[in-house]
């Protein structure tokens, strides 16, 4: 690896190598900024802010946005508890049934296997539009204002099954699953014992996607919720951010003199996207490899 | 359905012995995987309730719809609404500003996603590598809404950093909430900021897959690494450049729809400029609760979606067949 990469070198010219790590530095960079302006103006103190506006350190240091938010904690702590139930539940079942399903639509003795996928697959293509879906599930079903519609509606990406039955046919040996077969093992079995432990590796990257996209939804929130204690972290923070409405314990003393209203949209940003942050480093690699398993397989 | 089936396969089968016959049936097919098919029920069942019946809801494009009556109930109309969209002058309006911001969109995210992943690939410092893919990353993260509140922080007349800075150099403050033109840069800006690490590791795997014994001849042959670039690295990368545009193509009449309700939202200045098909869809459905509007919207955009998906398809499978979705 390293002989490889000084036989790169040999004709390196210095100006290149500059430009390189300038111009990669500098996309970098610019993706992390917002970030630290945000952090740094959540720390300020309201009235630096107002007379100075927002700036890439916090010009007075202050931790009243926090306090602020800390002091009546009901609404952000219920909003996590949302968020979270719905990201752990919502991604392990998403993710157990459609491995599950990819594993069904790559056994070759399945005759209408091809249909089956089609039949997954067309509603990538086409769709009733926005309207229908709406007050089917609304009017219809009646599923607002429970936690079902919010883990059900995101619930599966065709997609995601589609690069899993990729993998497992990629990954697990046809003769492996035939021995198991003779060996009297139903397909139920084969999946739990066999496909599930060996699929891990795009399970975890999928998982990563799923749990993200479930993280960071708010649309469903906002279509089929209206009770307060189903709001999730993401919703809450578009509702305060467009401060049309505060909710619950927070509205009563947002008419305090005293509120940091500007810093306290920041300190709000922060904490519903700081886990989102904090974990990120750690699963990095499982969205990489994610990225590149699709990639192989349109 | 079932009875069909049975029926054909009589008609097939009618020549051969009876026991061979029933092997090729339907219900034999589904006794004999009977474990498999009870496997894929969650799915079927699931792409039924939140695919297939709001499918068949389409219909309600065509009626007049009233709550009371549901959308199976509700009277006819005919074409009215459609005439209703395409008249009201929205239909025009709505389909240019998609099509052109998703243009845009995709041209600078696959510029700048290539530029990126070929000077990545050129960095040979690990840790520097490993940092700024990080940082890259970051945007893809997190959701347009917290992008929404970047955008506030920086562009806020009032305390936003941009007229801050500007302010510096004695300049009159930008009031971006209000123009129009500033948007026509800044949408395509924030969707690279956001899409540019996706998209390079895209890339970056593709350059990575080319051959290293191509770049070591040209190194003997006192090839300089800007011309390796232009020589054997982006004529490697046009495959994979063609496929995802025209995959991209393929979303061409899909709007962002987190990103200009996150960004835009009901702003009145600006909604000539950035109204797209999806917000207009949406806005008619639950801002005004304008049923025609909104289910004529959603039909037109899937109708159109569908076949331009189809003949992006069509041209990936001339291109490359085992690159096309099917």
């Amino acid at each position: 690896m390293q002989s490889m990469r000084d036989n790169n070198k040999l004709n390196a010219s210095p100006v290149f190598t500059t430009i390189s790590y300038t111009l990669v530095g500098l996309i970098a960079l610019i993706c992390l900024i917002p970030f630290i302006v945000l952090v740094a103006g959540s720390f300020s103190s309201e009235t630096s802010v107002l007379r100075d506006g927002y700036w890439f350190w916090p010009r007075e240091l202050s931790l009243d946005a926090y306090q602020f938010i800390f002091r009546y904690p009901g609404d952000v702590l219920q909003a996590y508890k949302v968020s979270l139930i719905i990201t752990v539940v919502g991604t392990a079942v998403s993710l157990f049934i459609s491995s599950m399903t990819a594993y069904v639509l790559c056994r070759k003795e399945l005759k209408y296997r091809n249909g089956l996928t089609f039949f997954l697959f067309f509603t990538t293509l086409f769709s009733g539009g926005l309207a229908p879906f709406y007050i089917w599930i609304s009017k219809n079903l009646h599923m607002q204002n429970t936690y079902l519609v919010l883990i059900l509606a995101p619930m599966f990406n065709v997609m995601y099954i589609l690069i899993l039955r990729a993998f497992i046919q990629g990954s697990v040996p046809e003769p492996l699953i035939e021995s198991a077969k003779i060996d009297g093992a139903g397909d139920l079995r084969i999946f739990l014992q066999m496909v599930l432990p060996l699929t891990k590796p795009a399970l975890a990257s999928i998982g990563v996607f799923t749990a993200l996209a479930y993280w960071n939804d708010w649309w469903t929130a906002m279509m089929f919720t209206s009770k307060e204690s189903l709001v999730p972290l993401q919703y809450l923070l578009y509702k305060m951010l467009s401060s049309i409405n505060l909710t619950g314990a927070m509205a009563q003393h947002i008419q305090a003199a005293d509120q940091p209203k500007e810093t306290f949209k920041l300190a709000m940003t922060v904490i519903a996207t700081g886990p989102v942050v904090l974990v990120f480093p750690f699963v990095q690699r499982y969205f990489v490899s994610g990225i590149t398993i699709g990639a192989v397989k349109g | 359905m079932s009875v069909n089936a049975e029926a054909s396969n009589r008609v097939v089968a009618a020549p051969a012995s009876g026991a061979k016959s029933r092997k090729k049936g339907l219900f034999s097919e589904l006794k004999r995987n009977r474990v498999l098919y009870a496997m894929f029920i969650p799915i079927a069942v699931y792409f039924i309730i939140f695919a297939y019946i709001p499918m068949a809801g389409i219909i309600m494009a065509f009626k007049d719809f009233n709550y009371r009556d549901g959308i199976f109930g509700s009277p006819w109309n005919g074409f009215a609404n459609f005439e209703y969209f395409f008249k009201s002058g929205k239909a025009f309006l709505v389909t240019r500003n998609t099509i052109i911001y998703n243009v845009i969109f995709l041209t600078c995210y696959t510029v700048f996603s290539i530029l990126a992943a070929v000077f990545i690939s050129e960095i040979t410092r690990k840790w520097f590598k490993k940092i700024s893919q990080t940082m890259m990353f970051l945007p893809y993260f997190i959701s347009w809404v917290t992008v929404s509140a970047f955008v506030y922080n920086f562009l806020n007349y009032e305390y936003g950093i941009v007229n801050k800075m500007l302010a510096h150099f004695s300049i009159a403050p930008l009031d971006i909430y209000s123009n129009t033109s500033y948007w026509y840069f800044l949408l395509p800006f924030l969707y690279v900021w956001k899409w540019v690490g996706y998209g390079s590791v895209l890339y970056l795997a593709a350059i990575v897959g080319i051959d290293q014994e191509v770049y070591e001849a040209a190194t003997i042959d006192g090839a300089t690494r800007f011309q390796k670039i232009t020589r054997i690295t982006l004529p490697l990368l046009k495959p994979t450049m063609i496929i995802l545009i025209l995959l991209g193509l393929g979303r061409i009449m899909r709007g962002e729809f987190d990103m200009f309700y996150q960004l835009i939202g009901n702003n009145g200045t600006l909604m000539d400029a950035t109204d797209i098909i999806d917000t207009l869809a949406f806005r008619s459905l639950v801002g005004s609760a304008d049923f025609g509007m909104a289910s004529a919207v959603g039909v037109y955009q899937s109708v159109l979606t569908l076949i331009i998906i189809l003949t992006a398809n069509w041209l990936v499978r001339r291109y490359d067949k085992d690159q096309a979705l099917f």
